[in-house]
């Protein structure tokens, strides 16, 4: 500990001398000011551009793999046919219609859907934690969501009709986010050593009371957990899809429009309060929203972490960190990479479906590990 | 604007402790006018951040009322309040990698949506220049010294363009010529009509510049009045408990408050002694 505190105050102390001569450069080109300031904004077009256009490559590669490859033509031309746009691309075969609209085009659709989902509800926790490490997947909101899930699938639940899994996912995803906000917060700010322990334990108990309803479960509810815990997009239907479109697109809506009060949270609870926030009420909406996002993102589809943690940082360092951008780029992101990263499930291993959310774990988890690495050894950084 | 911004009436703040309860603060009965710099001084622990934290709406008096422009601050909204008040506290971290442009650009978000906010780039080009940082507008905030993050805050708070203006110990990161300019600054809200209260620890920067001086020691409210008044010898003596010598600024007439030292080459500094007695 002392070390690290050396540490710190060494940087502190290079920071303050170099500040001089930087400030100086920039009063000499005091005249770019205004172009500087609104660097971002060009940059954030560019962004927005290139990533859509990754969404639709990503879409139309994605419906066109599979057992029966379907050209990017055909894939187009079924949709605008769809859109009621008739054109001569369209497939003629009832044979690849129905395979892309019954099996690759909700899948592709979920993909997206959850992608999405997974990133803005990370991008929120960071802003209500003040803190880049926390992520649905790391603090176990995911997880609580997939205990609720396998509760729904063991006790054979089906209160709530189609939405069941649904609404228990919710429940569990926010019990455990309310779990980690109660025991992770200190005075009005999140450490982030506190947060991660906070996460291993909310995961060690859900982790337990998962064991629990697959010993007690039979064996295709048990068989059904374990696909949970694995995370894969296999299966998707439209009905689940119209689930998750319905609360998801509410949930994303009402969290752009607080994307500018998260912000304030920024300059910490007092100072926000006194920018005329309602902290402790802004806060409860947003976990609210968090366990939405991440109960309907995982509850058909099952575990995917680190979503929700890799694409607002990637977004963060290329529009900076304002909310208003950053939410609907990681919206947007989250999509891209979670529809690429099906792609890859599908076809990295010949004929067979690998689970996605063991993929996206296997980059997710090195890249958890060197942001932890770069967090301490920044100066003023992340505590 | 003139008149009175707050009225302070038996101000008590207490909170529990083992024993029963803490008192922090006790029977403080203070008038804020627009218009004027009132400093608040007293030693470590005296309940001057208490007593600011009762200003800004943040505590709740456990006894006694609280009124801002006539209405208890109780019955004042968050939104309100943040368009009547700015408040610069002693902690000025901040999280991510947000500009200096950003963060006191979010000075301006009480008046989203109001007539007001046509001024939003006018009052951020003014306030960043006032708090000699429009050099670093650009700059990430994690990125700056403890002092510049400090002059970056009043510049969010200068944006806030509110009638009352609270500052914590608004110079303590701040080398000579900064605290000097805060202060000024400071004056220079309080001609505009402003009320300013700032907590301070350094006597003769108080003496220099506010038009009123508070003592505050063992949460009680020891004097109040004009620096001329408010700091002499055996009071400050008193409430520091250390033996002072208070001069006169031979240019502008107003009080220096200098500690008594022994010199280097005497190893016991009798004065001292003989107060203690």
């Amino acid at each position: 500990m002392t070390a690290d505190e050396t540490v710190t105050a060494d940087e502190t102390v290079t920071a303050d001398e170099t500040a001089a001569p930087a400030s100086a450069a920039t009063q000499a080109s005091a005249e770019s000011r205004p172009a500087v300031r609104s660097h971002r904004r060009p940059r954030a077009v560019a962004v927005f551009a290139v990533t859509a256009f990754l969404l639709v490559i990503g879409v139309i590669l994605s419906a066109g793999s599979g057992q029966l490859p379907i050209g990017p033509a055909e894939v187009v031309g079924s949709l605008l046919r769809a859109a009621g746009i008739p054109q001569a691309w369209a497939p003629s075969a009832p044979l690849i219609e129905q395979t892309l609209w019954q099996i690759r085009f909700p899948r592709v659709v979920m993909s997206l859907l959850v992608g999405a989902l997974l990133a803005l509800a990370g991008a929120v926790m960071q802003a209500i934690f003040a803190n880049p490490l926390a992520e649905p997947g790391v603090v176990g909101v995911s997880s609580g969501a997939a205990v609720g899930a396998a509760a729904a699938i063991t006790l054979g639940l089906t209160s709530f009709g189609g939405w069941t899994t649904a609404v228990f996912a919710f429940v569990g995803g926010l019990a455990a986010t309310l779990v980690v906000y109660a025991t992770a917060r200190s005075r009005g700010r999140t450490e982030s050593v506190t947060l991660i322990l906070t996460g291993i334990a909310v995961n060690a108990v859900t982790g337990a009371a998962l064991a629990v309803l697959m010993f007690v479960g039979d064996t295709a509810s048990r068989e059904q957990i374990v696909f949970w815990q694995m995370g894969s997009m296999n299966g998707s239907r439209w009905s689940e899809v119209g689930v998750v479109a319905v609360v998801g697109v509410a949930a994303a809506s009402a969290t752009v429009a607080i994307a500018r009060r998260l912000d304030l949270l920024a300059l910490g609870d007092r100072t926000a309060a006194h920018l005329g926030v309602r902290v402790e009420r802004l806060r409860v909406v947003a976990i609210v929203l968090v366990a939405l996002l991440t109960g309907v993102a995982v509850a058909f589809v099952g575990v995917i972490a680190f979503v929700g943690l890799v694409v607002p940082h990637v977004m963060r360092m290329l529009l900076g960190p304002s909310n208003r951008a950053l939410l609907p780029a990681s919206l947007l992101g989250g999509a891209v990479v979670l529809v690429y990263a099906d792609l890859l499930a599908r076809t990295v291993i010949p004929s067979a479906d690998l689970p996605i959310g063991v993929l996206t774990s296997l980059v997710g988890g090195p890249f958890f590990y060197v942001l932890i690495r770069r967090t301490r050894r920044r100066a003023g950084g992340w505590a | 604007m003139s008149g009175l911004a707050y009225a302070l009436r038996d101000v008590g703040y207490r909170i529990p402790s083992p024993g029963g309860a803490t008192e922090i603060l006790a029977g403080v009965s203070l008038d804020i006018a627009y218009g004027r710099v009132l400093a608040l001084v007293g030693p470590n622990g005296a309940g001057k951040s208490t007593l600011l934290s009762v200003l800004t709406g943040d505590a709740a008096p456990s006894a006694g009322t609280v009124r801002l422009d006539g209405r208890p601050l109780a019955d004042w909204r968050a939104r309100e309040l943040s368009r009547a008040r700015a408040v610069l506290l002693q902690s000025h971290d901040v999280a991510f990698s947000f500009t200096v442009a950003d963060v006191v650009e979010m000075g301006r978000s009480p008046w989203i949506g109001t007539a007001r906010a046509d001024d939003d780039d006018r009052l951020i080009a003014s306030a960043l220049a006032r708090a000699d940082v429009g050099h670093l507008r650009e700059r990430e905030y994690p990125s700056l010294s403890g002092g510049e993050k400090a002059r970056v805050a009043l510049a969010r708070v200068l944006a806030q363009d509110t009638p009352v203006v609270l500052l914590d110990e608004p110079t303590a990161a701040l080398d000579l010529r900064h605290q000097e300019d805060v202060l000024r600054i400071a004056r220079e809200l309080a001609s505009a009509g402003r009320a300013v209260v700032v907590v301070l620890h350094d006597l003769s920067l108080a003496g220099a510049y506010a038009d009123e001086i508070a003592v505050i020691d063992g949460g009680r409210l020891v004097a109040a009045g004009e620096p001329g008044e408010v700091l002499v010898e055996e009071r400050i003596t008193a409430v520091y408990g250390i033996p002072v010598r208070v001069l006169t600024d031979p240019d502008t007439g107003r009080p220096i408050v200098l500690p008594r030292r022994a010199r280097a080459d005497r190893a016991v500094d009798s004065r001292a002694v003989d107060s203690r007695a």
